[in-house]
């Protein structure tokens, strides 16, 4: 433990005093990962630069990786800030915070040539002949010890931390101590000042003596009348969409990463006269929620994979029955317990066909933490408006991360959740010429004739039939209302070029990659574009409109190609569209994509600098294989060899890893010069 | 949300006529005929018509079963649901709509085998609801199988040589599992299971009526030693009166967990009645006495200002 500062190690020179004059370089985007052990509350840190961002009107972007162990692990946090639009986290860093050798080791890669490494140099001892870095050496731990006195031990760094980079970045320190207040508010008081102390210590250290150069992002100014901005996780944000969209009840079961959504709806739903309740086990957890729904109050359930197959009996039953329900499936690497704390859409055929018989139900997808806010509304509307269960999939990816975006318009989206419970003269729950809408329990029906809610196939009162006809006509019914649905759905916009050579898809999480590789791509004269599904089933109508207006039609998606070559998208458009040149690009490490990765993958050895490939490689018909002048069997093995990750290494830490046959692509960011 | 809020309709409507068995019947039974099903529902009829509970106050449910058919005969709001999951189906009914009352009729297998994860833990939880078990000692459905509560040596197509596995011990797992009204009864005994119906639905809880269901196609005979028509003894339960006689100090006090235990013990086919019954409050009140107190400390505010101040927290 070292209580005086250390000396810096570069551009620094000894003895000068801090340069009060420092003139901070002004940015528009910076990429901020903390690099420690998940105990330390880096996790916190990062949340609090995210919520400033969003405060401040800047676009901000989290990443995160969740050890898989109890007592907590090797764990990051990245905070991606900018004054632009920003879409992806990032793939690389320019400011590293290292609190531990490990950390140091696993993460330099990640650093960009030039970029910044903050370090604990109580703990850390960096490869100081690396000249690619700007090292800044301070004793964090020993620093946040003398300024918290002896009990506190050394918690705290991560808000020690957190003063250092205000001072870095010319944060709003006033706001910054805001939010700390707020977020300890309730707390006993010496929390409070303790954070504070930790803070002002951090901040009061003097930085620019070993920094010759501090920053400050732009400053984004609030057009009048424009919302503030909002910051949650992913799997906030679908909770309170649900909330907005009148979801009252619901029932779950813990597993990772789905069961932070369960504990927001079960702190906040009685807020609203509402319940969500723990149940036994998945089973239990959709059959209360199908006891709710049919009941009137359209309910939530969810999980990941592993849970999801168990309810998958029920949900066969909601759609036989023609019950309204959401199903969240928050998706992490499978199958069985798989990878549970990394990212993975492997569960897109589990949602659009997971089950037996003929059972329709919708599946939607989110593509952004805000956008998880607004689908819980759409898939909540339709869910009542069709009477079906709807799937919403999210991951790992957009669970974990924090996102700034525009606070929703309440006014215009709450919905007023009462059953309709009015007497009714007639009802007929399976009318063959209607979209099903059932009354449910304590409807007092004029004519005594009840309705009966049935698995079994029936006619349209509910009663059991074995008439060949009558299951033609009801399993039509089911499929039929998809239809209609598929009617109304929105082509996808097309980003980038509206028509040429490259057409990516992608679905949930990949939407920030791959925006920014379309974005990258066009830098390059590239004829690129993209569209995102946010509706798997039904797709929207017009699909083929746009397929035919490029030359190569790539699905990007994190998951396997399969016995056949293709990932689970690219086979159900395949499938869809009978269209040959669709190909499809996917990959398994459990990470989520890269803009490199989603670029090589792609355009091959084409851009200079873009050497090997890693885990993602486009299968197609012939015409793809001619646009690589690698053979697809090579390919295919490098791939192979490329799939063991060092990130694996460590027990539970999915922590990001730069693959070692990959090197810079894009001259924008990075100038690598190894090659 | 919840009943208060529920729109009524009651009152603008002319008076309604008598609730009649007529008005309550559905489709005619499938069950074989004999089955001791069709006693049970006709104790169901009975009990409908004599309390008057009119069809938008319950909900009749079941899994997956001969007498999981139940719902389909009976002419009011219900769900066929799948096998074994009914419990907690109800559950989710009956803790969204305490206005209605929710009755639950099943099978051993459906209750017993592949629902009895859900059957320990709606009594755990204890939450409202009537059950009836119909318990044939098969499974009649799959056409003769061995159930979990079949008894050891009896011939099935699973167990040709005669089961060999210990049955179940109905009585004994519902009061550990902490069913708050646990009873027995006997199809052919109609009155008192009308009688054990009545207290069960009367009862705030988990309610759960075991009642022994002749299988005249697979297990034919299986409950002849406790039907007097048949020459078997249907031995009643004698409850404690707390009448001070030295006679009531021998009758079964049903809140004494132990003394159910023993009832439980007595070989087949035992004794019938209230083997316990206990006043714990439900998962129904203890939720909805959190939601209340939650929204009281906020002051019963409207849901877009509950929801706008959370987004102001995230500013
Ligand atoms: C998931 C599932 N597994 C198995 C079955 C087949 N099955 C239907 S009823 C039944 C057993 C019924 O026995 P019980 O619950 O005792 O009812 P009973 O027919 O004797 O009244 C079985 C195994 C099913 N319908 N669903
Ligand atoms: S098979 Fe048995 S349980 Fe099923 S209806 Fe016939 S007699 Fe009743
Ligand atoms: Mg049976």
């Amino acid at each position: 433990m070292n209580p005086t500062p250390s000396l810096p190690e570069t551009n620094f020179v000894p003895g000068s005093p801090e340069r009060a004059d420092l003139r901070p370089e002004s940015i528009d985007d910076a990429v901020i990962r903390l690099a420690g052990n998940s105990q330390d509350g880096i996790q916190s840190a990062g949340a609090f630069l995210a919520r400033l961002a969003g405060r401040s009107d800047q676009d901000v972007m989290t990443y995160m990786t969740i050890p898989a162990t109890i007592s907590g692990g090797p764990s990051i946090f990245q905070v991606r800030i900018g004054s632009g639009e920003v879409l992806s986290a990032g793939d690389e860093a320019d400011f590293l915070v290292a609190f531990y050798q490990h950390s140091y080791q696993d993460h330099i890669g990640f650093l960009r040539e030039g970029g910044v490494l903050l370090y604990d140099s109580d703990n850390v001892d960096p490869n100081l002949d690396d000249k690619r870095f700007v090292y800044v050496g301070v004793p964090i731990t020993g620093l946040t010890v003398e300024a918290l006195g002896g009990t506190a031990k050394d918690k705290g760094k991560n808000i020690f931390v957190l003063g250092l980079i205000s001072k870095i970045f010319h944060l709003d320190v006033e706001k910054m101590k805001k939010l700390i207040t707020e977020k300890f508010a309730g707390k006993d008081e010496s929390i409070v000042n303790t954070a504070l102390m930790a803070f002002q210590a951090g901040y009061a250290y003097p930085v620019g003596n070993v920094l010759s150069k501090q920053y400050q992002f732009e400053h984004v100014v609030k057009k009048p009348g424009a919302p503030d901005q909002i910051t949650m996780d992913g799997n906030q944000a679908l909770a309170y969409g649900l909330i907005a969209a009148g979801v009252r009840y619901g029932a779950g079961y813990p597993i990772t990463p789905w069961s932070s959504v369960m504990e927001t709806l079960r702190r906040e739903l009685p807020k609203y006269g509402g319940l969500f309740v723990q149940a036994e086990d998945e089973l239990a957890a959709v059959s209360i929620t199908l006891g709710f729904s049919y009941s009137g109050h359209l309910a939530v359930t969810g999980s990941a994979g592993p849970g999801i197959s168990l309810k998958t009996e029920a949900i066969g039953w909601a759609s036989m029955a023609e019950i309204p329900m959401l199903i969240i499936n928050v998706q992490r690497g499978g199958p069985s317990t798989g990878l549970p704390t990394n990212v993975e859409q492997s569960d897109l055929f589990q949602a659009i066909y997971g089950g037996h018989g003929d059972s329709p139900r919708v599946v939607l997808a989110a593509k952004t933490v805000e956008d998880c806010f607004y689908i819980a509304v759409e898939a909540a509307r339709i869910a009542r408006q069709y009477s079906t269960p709807v799937f919403i999939l999210s991951d790992t990816s957009l669970a974990t991360r924090i996102e700034a975006f525009d606070e929703p318009k309440l006014a215009d989206l709450m919905l007023d959740p009462k059953p309709d419970l009015s007497t009714i003269d007639t009802h007929k729950p399976y009318a063959l010429d209607k979209i099903t809408h059932h009354a449910p329990p304590g409807t007092r029906i004029r004519d005594g004739k009840y309705p009966l809610i049935s698995g079994l196939e029936h006619d349209e009162f509910g009663h059991p039939t074995g008439s060949p006809k009558m299951h033609m006509a009801m399993t039509a019914k089911r499929r039929n209302k998809l239809r209609q649905l598929a009617e109304e759905l929105p082509v996808p916009e097309i980003y980038g070029a509206e028509e040429g050579d490259t057409l990516l898809i992608g679905w949930g999480s990949t939407y920030g990659p791959i925006h920014d590789a379309v974005k990258r791509a066009r830098e390059y004269n590239e004829k690129i574009g993209a569209i995102h599904l946010r509706h798997l089933h039904p797709l929207p109508n017009g699909l083929e409109d746009i397929f035919a207006r490029f030359q190569r039609v790539v699905v990007v998606e994190m998951n396997d190609e399969g016995v056949y070559g293709f990932g689970q998208l690219a086979t159900i458009l395949r499938a869809r569209y009978c269209e040959p040149k669709i190909e499809s690009l996917t990959k398994t490490d459990g990470l989520t994509f890269r803009v490199r990765e989603i670029l090589e993958g792609i355009f091959h050895r084409k851009f200079p600098r873009l050497v090997a490939a890693n885990g993602a490689r486009p299968n197609g018909n012939g015409a793809s294989s001619k646009t690589t002048d690698v053979p697809s069997t090579a390919t295919a093995t490098a791939r192979a060899e490329a799939k063991v990750s060092p990130a694996r290494d460590h027990a539970g830490d999915s922590t990001p890893t730069r693959p070692e046959t990959y090197e810079a692509a894009i001259p924008s960011k990075s100038q690598d010069s190894t090659a | 949300m919840s009943t208060d809020t529920l729109t009524a309709t009651a009152a603008t409507e002319p008076p309604r006529e008598k609730l009649t068995k007529k008005a309550i019947t559905a489709d005619h039974p499938t069950w074989c005929p004999g089955c001791g099903d069709f006693a049970v529902l006709a104790c169901y009829y009975k009990v409908l018509e004599k309390r008057q509970i009119e069809h938008e106050k319950i909900v009749t449910l079941a899994g997956i079963g001969c007498s999981s058919r139940f719902p389909y005969f009976v002419n009011g709001h219900g769900a066929h649901f799948i096998h074994g999951r009914a419990v907690p189906l109800a559950s989710g009914i009956s803790l969204a709509r305490p206005d209605l009352h929710v009755f639950l009729f099943g099978g051993d297998g459906d209750g017993f085998s592949i629902g009895g994860n859900h059957l320990d833990h709606g009594a755990r939880k204890n939450i409202n609801m009537t059950y009836v078990i119909m318990d044939n000692f098969v499974y009649g459905l799959t056409k003769k199988q061995t159930s979990p509560t079949s008894p050891i040596g009896f011939k099935s197509k699973t167990d040709p040589q005669g089961a060999i596995d210990q049955p179940v011990n109905a009585m004994k797992k519902l009061v550990a599992s902490g069913a708050t009204f646990v009873a027995r009864t006997h199809a052919s005994q109609v009155n008192h299971m009308i009688q054990m119906i009545e207290r069960a639905m009367d009862h705030p809880g988990f309610s759960v009526i075991e009642c022994l269901s002749e299988c005249v196609e697979f297990f034919p005979g299986a409950f002849d030693s406790a039907n007097p028509r048949k020459g078997g003894a249907f031995s009643v339960i004698e409850e404690k009166k707390y009448d001070n006689t030295p006679e009531d100090e021998f009758r079964h006090d049903v809140t004494d967990e132990l003394a159910a235990y023993k009832l439980a013990q007595i070989p087949f086919p035992g004794v019938f009645g209230v083997f316990y019954q206990n006043d714990r409050p439900t998962k129904n009140a203890l939720e909805k006495k959190w939601v209340d107190s939650t929204r009281e400390k906020l002051g019963n505010p409207s849901d877009i200002s509950v929801l706008q101040k959370t987004f102001d927290r995230m500013k």
